[in-house]
């Protein structure tokens, strides 16, 4: 394959993403010769530390050092993307709120086949890419092929690469801002104003030793009184998924996941959750984690520890009685 | 405002266990509960909170064919003013390139301020929004939560992003916005509702209609070619705990007990 493959980086306060090493390891799976180009955007000295990071993974690193990107806007960086990228390029971007934003349009604006969310690499013939998606939250996957022969715009899902640490690249910094800024700054019809801090909840999951967790599985906002029972019954704190979070029925910031809280408990127990990659993206830490769900099927059980086949509705008050009476 | 909001029929997942079919050609579909897809329930909601507060119409549109009726009059009944299917035989195989392409058509048939998309649907692509906002060369936000009209020429839009933060944007109009769930609470749809607009005629959009060359759709003009369904080879995963509830729970206390997780 003589295509070039670049992979987006990012990056927060000075530190590259953990996407940016697997990103390496993506790029490796889909062309073992590959040279890999970081292509990175931000502004003065922390994109600079950040480089200086990254040259010992890429062999180049393609860098846009601009005041206007010290936020990254995806509206403005799509349009600097197209001056620089060659049209027939490999660009991985991690498949996460930034890329999703980003990632579609760039492929139109590069005339380049769109590829998202993979989550594995096959081989590359005749042109075509064999790569692994899931559907259905990750009920099935599927095997999809995908012409890159005139470039492609291919998301990642993060966690499903395995991180190259080898650092073993001495790569060079590229300075690409002049190339980007050609023409001018591009992208203003949508202005970045300001990052809204999630609110602080009554509780701080992000500081509970043990998780009572529940999901879509309860079916009924009523139905969480049997939780709430659960969870005193334990000691243990209340945190929900995304849908619970949806419905209204529990405060934002009880959410475990990709777009809610990261916690590190030593028990989670995961009541009615499907287990969606962006859910299970929010645990850390290896805590011992328990999935109680009616499907058998439920991605849940691949995460978890120790399963139980079962209607959380029915299930859960048995358990609160038997601990209740247990403590006496 | 006139605003267009692109949908999709879909399984009900939190109703339906997904398998595939035997010869890894599909999904097992003889028993799946469909409905519209839940993400663009929420954008149906938004269009029609925003009509309702600054007036104009919403339109909701799908491509498939006949099938997908049923999700176009759900979202009327609701209390979307018009609907469009864009159906035609070279639509089969498209790629979201290709369901982009149909779409902008469409979109260039009228003038329309605001286009809202679910953010992401079944096969958890979420690309239609950001490939028809390049392929228009309007703005675009993906993953919208919060979205507050300024006046008739740009709105004010907040993204979900990681932590539960928000990332606020003011956006010019015409604009794509691709809505993430939870950003309102949809109405609910009443056997009543969906009986007032069972008899109306939906408007069918052909290619020809649409003035799309047959070739840059469909299976001829997909770059992405989905081969096959398949489970994937599973690790070991968790100890399924079994027998009587009774004996379930006793193991379970047991376990609870050895890793902390009873105080």
């Amino acid at each position: 394959m003589a295509q070039q493959v670049f992979a987006y980086i990012i990056h927060k306060e000075g530190v590259a993403d953990d996407t940016a090493l697997e990103m390496i390891a993506a790029a490796r799976k889909l062309d073992p010769d590959a040279s890999v180009a970081a292509v990175i955007a931000g502004a003065g000295a922390e994109l600079d530390a950040v480089c200086r990071e990254l040259v010992s993974s890429f062999s180049e690193v393609w860098k846009i050092d601009n005041e206007a990107l010290a936020y990254v806007n995806a509206e403005v960086l799509r349009r600097m993307l197209v001056r620089i990228l060659p049209k027939d390029g490999i660009v991985l971007v991690p498949h996460e709120h930034f890329g999703m934003d980003l990632a579609p349009g760039l492929s139109i604006m590069l005339d380049a086949a769109y590829l998202p969310d993979a989550v594995d690499f096959e081989g590359v013939e005749d042109g075509k890419l064999k790569a692994v998606r899931e559907e259905y939250t990750g009920q099935v996957s599927t095997h999809v092929h995908c012409d890159i022969s005139q470039g492609a715009v291919i998301t990642v899902r993060p966690g499903s690469f395995k991180a190259d640490e080898s650092k073993s690249a001495s790569g060079k910094i590229v300075d690409k801002t002049a190339e980007a800024m050609e023409g001018g700054l591009p992208g203003g019809a949508r202005r970045f104003l300001e990052v809204v801090e999630a609110e602080v909840g009554d509780v701080d999951i992000t500081k509970s030793d043990v998780l009572v967790s529940v999901g879509r599985g309860i079916e009924d906002e009523d139905n969480l009184e049997m939780i709430f029972d659960l969870a005193e019954a334990m000691g243990a704190d209340i945190s929900c998924s995304r849908p619970i979070v949806d419905a209204k029925w529990l405060e934002k910031s009880r959410q475990v996941g990709t777009s809610g809280q990261t916690v590190k408990p030593k028990v989670y127990m995961a009541l009615g959750i499907s287990g969606a990659f962006q859910h299970v993206g929010g645990i850390k830490g290896a805590p011992f984690i328990i999935a109680i769900n009616k499907n058998p099927k439920a991605p849940i059980f691949q995460a978890a520890d120790v399963g139980i086949v079962d209607d959380i509705l029915d299930f859960i008050p048995e358990l609160t009685d038997r601990i209740n009476e247990m403590k006496g | 405002m006139e605003i267009l909001v692109c949908i999709k029929r879909a399984p009900d997942t939190s109703e339906n266990e997904i398998e595939v079919n035997r010869d890894g050609t599909d999904i097992e579909r003889d028993d799946l509960v469909y409905s519209v897809n839940e993400w663009d329930n929420y954008a149906v909601e938004e269009a029609i909170q925003i009509r309702d507060k600054m007036g104009g119409s919403v339109t909701v549109v799908t491509v498939g064919d006949e099938d997908d009726e049923e999700v176009i009059r759900r979202e009327m009944a609701m209390g979307a003013d018009h609907g469009i299917l864009l159906s035609d035989e070279t639509f089969k195989g498209s790629d979201g390139r290709g369901i982009s392409a149909i779409l902008k058509a469409e979109v260039e048939k009228k003038n329309y301020d605001l286009i809202l998309t679910g953010a992401q649907a079944d096969d958890g692509a979420g690309q239609v929004g950001g490939i028809l906002a390049a392929m228009l060369d309007w703005p675009y936000a993906s993953l919208v939560n919060f979205i507050d009209v300024i006046d008739d020429k740009k709105i004010k839009v907040g993204r979900e992003i990681a932590g539960g933060n928000q990332e606020m944007h003011e956006i010019d109009l015409p604009c794509v916005l691709s809505i993430q769930t939870g950003i309102n609470e949809p109405r609910y749809v009443g056997i009543r509702g969906i009986r007032k607009v069972a008899s109306l005629e939906i408007p069918v959009h052909t290619a020809g209609d649409l003035g799309i060359a047959p070739e840059s759709v469909g299976e001829s003009g997909a770059r992405t070619k989905r081969l096959d369904y398949f489970v994937p080879e599973l690790g070991e995963g968790a100890e399924i705990l079994e027998g009587s509830t009774e004996e379930i729970i006793d193991k379970l206390l047991e376990f609870l007990k050895a890793k902390g997780g009873i105080k």
